[in-house]
C-alpha cells in the first residue's frame, strides 16, 4: 500500500509531500509526482508526528460499560493519537504481567494505534507493597511508566524505592499528586467558589505538598520522575525550580486544566467533576505559561470515560474524570496555537515528540523524513466547530466541552503507514 | 421571580421583601378564626426528604396545608432511596405522579440545583437545605423575624448589625443568611474559630472576627449555630468545652448585649455548648418566634411559586 500526501505543511511551515510505503515514509520532497494507491490533497493541512497520550483510562477490563481498549482506540483515532497508554487502575488492577499483556494484546486485535500499558506501582494501587515491576517490564508488554494514578503513592518510603527499583530497567514513576489527608471528601478546589458552593475543597497545596517531596526524593536518588495533571501555579513554579537544580523531573497537563476552571462548578453539573479538580483562571494561565517555556513537557489527556449513570446524579454522588482523547487537539489548538503562545512545533513538541521520547515510545514522535514509521496526524488549522458529546466514538459521554466553539480538527492519521481515519471517519476495517 | 427557589441568589431584595410581606399577610390570616386558606386547592406539593430533618419537614407541611394542598411525605429512609434508587428516577417517579411543587432536603450540596435544571421533573423546586450549600427559607423566616423586631420604614434591614456565630463553613444557615441579610441593608459580622470560617471569607459581603466578646455589645441581633459534634474528631477544634468558653453565648456574654438586642438559633439547640440554656430561655431570645414565622414564610414562599401576586396588604378581601 502507498499513500501520497499532496501539499502537506510540516510543523515548521514548509510545504511538501510525502510518499508513504507499507510501514515507513519512502520520501519527503517539495513535489512527488508517483503513483500511490491513495492520493490525498491535503490543501496545506498541517501534518503532525502521530500524538501521543501519556495518560489514558480505556476502563477495560472491569469497566467495559465505560470504555473498551477497542473504542478507546477508535475515540484515540479521531483524536489524532497514534499512540496511548493505557492506565492501571482497571478491575483488576493492571499490577502483573497478566493484565497488562492482556491490555497489550486487546490493543494490537483492535490495530488502530498501539495501546502500551502502564503498570501499577503498588498491588491493588494500595500503596503498601510494590507491585511486581521487574515482571511487568520484562512482559510482552514492555511497561516502562508506572503509576497508581487515581491514587496517590502517598508513603514517602514506598515512592523512594519504586523511584530507585525502575532505574534498573529505565522505568520511570508518573505521580498522581494528591496528600490523602488534606483530601478527604474533596469536591472540588478549594478557594471562593467552593466555599460559595459549600463543597469540600481541594487544596491546591495537597497537590504541591507531593510534588515538592518527590522532586526532592527524585533529585536524591537520581531518578526519573514523571508528574501527572499538574493543575497549581505552585506546582509549575516547583518543576521550574526542580528543572533548573538537574532534577530528571518530567510534566504533564491535561486539556481540561488548560481551558476551564472552577467556575463551571457553579452549575453543579458533574461533568466538570474531575481529579484534579478544575482550579481557578490565575491557575489555567500559569499552566499555559509553563506548557509554552517548556516546564511542562507533555499534554496528556486524562482521558476517563464514565457511563451516564455515574454522571446524571448529585454531584458528591458522582464519579471523577471527563473525556479528553477526541477533543484534546482542539483544545491545545484553541488555547496555545490560536492565542500565539505556541508555535506549530512545539504543539509536535509537546503533543508527540516529548511524550514518545519519556516513555521510549520508539516508533512514535519521529521526524518527518525518509525512513521513519508513518505515524501521522493531519490537521486542518482553518476549521471551526462546535463540540457536540452525541458525535463521539468513545462509549462515554462525559465531554465537558460540549457545546464550546474550538479551532482546529484531526482530518486523517496514519498508523504504521496505514489510514485509520479517512476524512473524520474511522476506518476499523483496514488493512496493509 | 424564578420557577423555583434554590438560592437566595434567586431572589432581588424587591422580591425578598414581597416575600415577607406576603408572610405577614398571611400571618394576620392565621391568626383569625379560619387558619385555612383555599389557594392551592388541588394541588399536590411533596416533602422530598433524602435527609432528617423532622422540624423543617412539619413546618413545609404546615404551610402547604393551611394553603390547602395535598401533601406527600416521601423519605429517603425507608423508601426505596435507600435501596440505591437515583434523584433522577426518584424525580421522574414524582413526575409521574404530578408534583406541582417539590420541597427538596438533601445531603448534598447543589442537589435542589440538579433536580429543578436536570429537566427530569417539572415541578417548581423549593430547597429546603442541601449539604452545605443553602437553606432560603430560614434565611428568609430569619429575616421576618429581625424585620419584627426591628421595623423599617421600606421593609428592610438597613443599619443593623448582625452576627452570626459559629460553625461557618459547613452551614448553609450562615450561607443563605450572609445572601439574604446583606440584599436586605444588614452588616454582617461571622464569628468562628479561624478552622470553620471558609476560604475566601475575605471575598463575602461581610466582616469576620476571632473573637465574640469583642464584637457582641455592638450587634442588633446574635445568631447562634448549631455546632456538630463530629466536627471535634476532625480537629476543628480541640474540645466542646473550650468551643463554649470561646464561641457559646453564655450568661456572661448575653449580659454584655444591647438591652434592644435579640438572640437567635436556627435550632435545634446544643444547651450548654453554643448556647447556655438561660440564653436560650431568655426575654429577648426568639427562637419560637422563628418557629412560628417558618410556617409563614413557607406558606408565602409556596404561595408565591405557586398561587400567585404578592400580597401587599387587604389580603382577606383579595383571597
Amino acid at each position: 500500500m502507498r499513500t501520497l500526501l499532496k501539499n502537506a505543511k510540516l510543523p515548521t511551515g514548509e510545504q511538501v509531500d510525502i510518499l508513504i510505503d507499507g510501514r515507513r515514509i519512502a520520501q519527503v520532497a517539495p513535489s512527488i509526482s508517483e503513483s500511490a494507491d491513495r492520493t490525498i490533497d491535503l490543501n496545506s493541512a498541517y501534518v503532525l508526528p502521530g500524538l501521543v497520550d501519556l495518560h489514558t483510562h480505556l476502563r477495560e477490563p472491569g469497566r467495559e460499560d465505560a470504555e473498551t481498549v477497542a473504542s478507546g482506540s477508535r475515540a484515540a483515532v479521531k483524536g489524532g493519537y497514534t499512540a496511548v497508554s493505557a492506565m492501571a487502575n482497571t478491575h483488576p488492577v493492571a499490577d502483573t504481567a497478566g493484565v497488562v499483556e492482556q491490555v497489550f494484546r486487546l490493543g494490537q486485535e483492535a490495530g488502530l494505534c498501539d495501546v502500551f500499558p502502564i503498570g501499577a506501582v503498588t498491588e491493588g494501587l494500595n500503596g503498601e507493597k510494590l507491585a511486581e515491576l521487574g515482571a511487568m517490564a520484562e512482559s510482552v508488554a514492555r511497561v516502562r511508566i508506572f503509576s497508581d494514578d487515581g491514587k496517590c503513592v502517598h508513603d514517602p518510603l514506598v515512592m523512594r524505592r519504586a523511584l530507585e527499583y525502575v532505574k534498573s530497567f529505565n522505568g520511570i514513576i508518573a505521580q498522581h499528586a494528591q496528600e490523602p489527608r488534606l483530601t478527604e471528601d474533596a469536591q472540588m478546589n478549594e478557594g471562593s467558589v467552593s466555599s460559595v458552593l459549600g463543597l469540600t475543597g481541594w487544596p491546591a497545596i495537597a497537590e504541591e505538598a507531593i510534588i515538592a517531596r518527590d522532586l526532592l526524593l527524585a533529585e536524591h536518588v537520581q531518578s526519573r520522575l514523571h508528574i501527572c495533571h499538574l493543575t497549581t501555579a505552585g506546582g509549575v513554579e516547583l518543576v521550574r525550580w526542580a528543572k533548573s537544580r538537574g532534577v530528571q523531573v518530567t510534566a504533564e497537563v491535561t486539556p481540561h486544566h488548560l481551558l476551564l476552571t472552577d467556575e463551571s462548578v457553579r452549575s453543579y453539573d458533574p461533568v466538570f467533576k474531575v481529579n484534579p479538580p478544575l482550579r481557578s483562571e490565575r491557575d489555567v494561565l500559569a499552566l499555559r505559561a509553563g506548557l509554552a517555556d517548556g516546564t511542562i513537557d507533555v499534554v496528556a489527556t486524562d482521558h476517563a470515560p464514565h457511563p451516564t449513570e455515574d454522571k446524571e446524579c448529585e454531584w458528591q454522588s458522582a464519579a471523577f474524570g471527563m473525556l479528553g482523547l477526541e477533543t484534546a487537539l482542539s483544545v491545545v489548538v484553541t488555547t496555545m496555537v490560536k492565542t500565539g503562545m505556541m508555535t506549530w512545533s512545539q504543539l509536535a513538541e509537546r503533543m508527540s515528540i516529548s511524550p514518545a521520547r519519556i516513555a521510549g515510545y520508539s516508533e512514535h514522535g519521529q521526524e518527518i523524513a525518509e525512513g521513519s514509521i508513518a505515524n501521522l496526524t493531519v490537521v486542518d488549522p482553518d476549521i471551526t466547530y462546535t463540540v457536540d458529546r452525541s458525535n463521539g466514538e468513545s462509549k462515554s459521554r462525559n465531554n465537558p466541552f460540549h457545546g464550546q466553539e474550538l479551532h482546529g480538527m484531526v482530518t486523517h492519521v496514519l498508523f504504521a503507514g496505514k489510514l485509520v481515519l479517512d476524512n473524520g471517519v474511522v476506518n476499523a476495517r483496514v488493512n496493509d | 421571580m424564578n420557577a423555583h427557589l434554590l438560592s437566595v441568589n434567586d431572589l432581588s431584595a424587591a422580591e425578598a421583601i414581597a416575600i415577607l410581606n406576603t408572610a405577614e399577610e398571611l400571618g394576620k390570616i392565621s391568626d383569625g378564626p379560619m387558619k385555612k386558606l383555599p389557594t392551592l386547592r388541588g394541588r399536590t406539593i411533596v416533602n422530598l426528604f433524602f435527609e432528617d430533618s423532622t422540624r423543617t419537614r412539619i413546618s413545609f407541611e404546615t404551610a402547604a396545608k393551611r394553603l390547602s394542598a395535598d401533601v406527600i411525605n416521601f423519605s429517603a429512609k425507608g423508601s426505596s432511596v435507600s435501596k440505591g434508587e437515583s434523584l433522577k428516577d426518584t424525580a421522574q417517579t414524582l413526575q409521574a405522579i404530578g408534583a406541582d411543587a417539590v420541597v427538596i432536603r438533601h445531603s448534598a450540596s447543589g442537589a435542589a440545583q440538579r433536580l429543578a435544571d436536570s429537566g427530569w421533573i417539572s415541578a417548581a423546586v423549593i430547597n429546603a437545605g442541601d449539604g452545605t450549600h443553602e437553606h432560603p427559607t430560614q434565611a428568609l423566616l430569619d429575616a421576618l423575624t429581625i424585620r419584627q423586631h426591628f421595623p423599617s420604614e421600606f421593609g428592610d434591614l438597613t443599619g443593623l448589625n448582625v452576627a452570626i456565630v459559629g460553625d461557618i463553613l459547613h452551614s448553609r444557615v450562615a450561607r443563605s443568611n450572609v445572601l439574604l441579610l446583606t440584599k436586605l441593608g444588614a452588616k454582617v459580622t461571622l464569628v468562628a474559630p479561624p478552622t470553620l470560617l471558609p476560604v475566601g471569607i475575605e471575598t463575602w459581603p461581610v466582616s469576620y472576627s476571632f473573637n465574640l466578646d469583642l464584637i457582641l455589645p455592638q450587634m442588633d441581633v446574635v445568631m447562634m449555630l448549631r455546632v456538630q459534634q463530629e466536627r471535634m474528631s476532625n480537629f476543628f477544634f480541640p474540645t466542646a468545652r473550650e468551643y463554649s468558653k470561646s464561641y457559646g453565648l453564655t450568661n456572661a456574654r448575653l449580659a454584655s448585649l444591647k438591652s434592644s438586642a435579640i438572640v437567635m438559633h436556627p435550632g435545634p439547640m446544643n444547651r450548654g455548648l453554643e448556647i447556655s440554656s438561660e440564653s436560650a430561655d431568655a426575654q429577648n431570645s426568639v427562637v419560637l418566634e422563628q418557629v412560628a414565622n417558618g410556617v409563614l414564610i413557607r406558606m408565602a414562599v409556596l404561595y408565591t411559586l405557586l398561587g400567585g401576586v404578592p400580597l401587599q396588604g387587604g389580603a382577606e378581601t383579595k383571597l
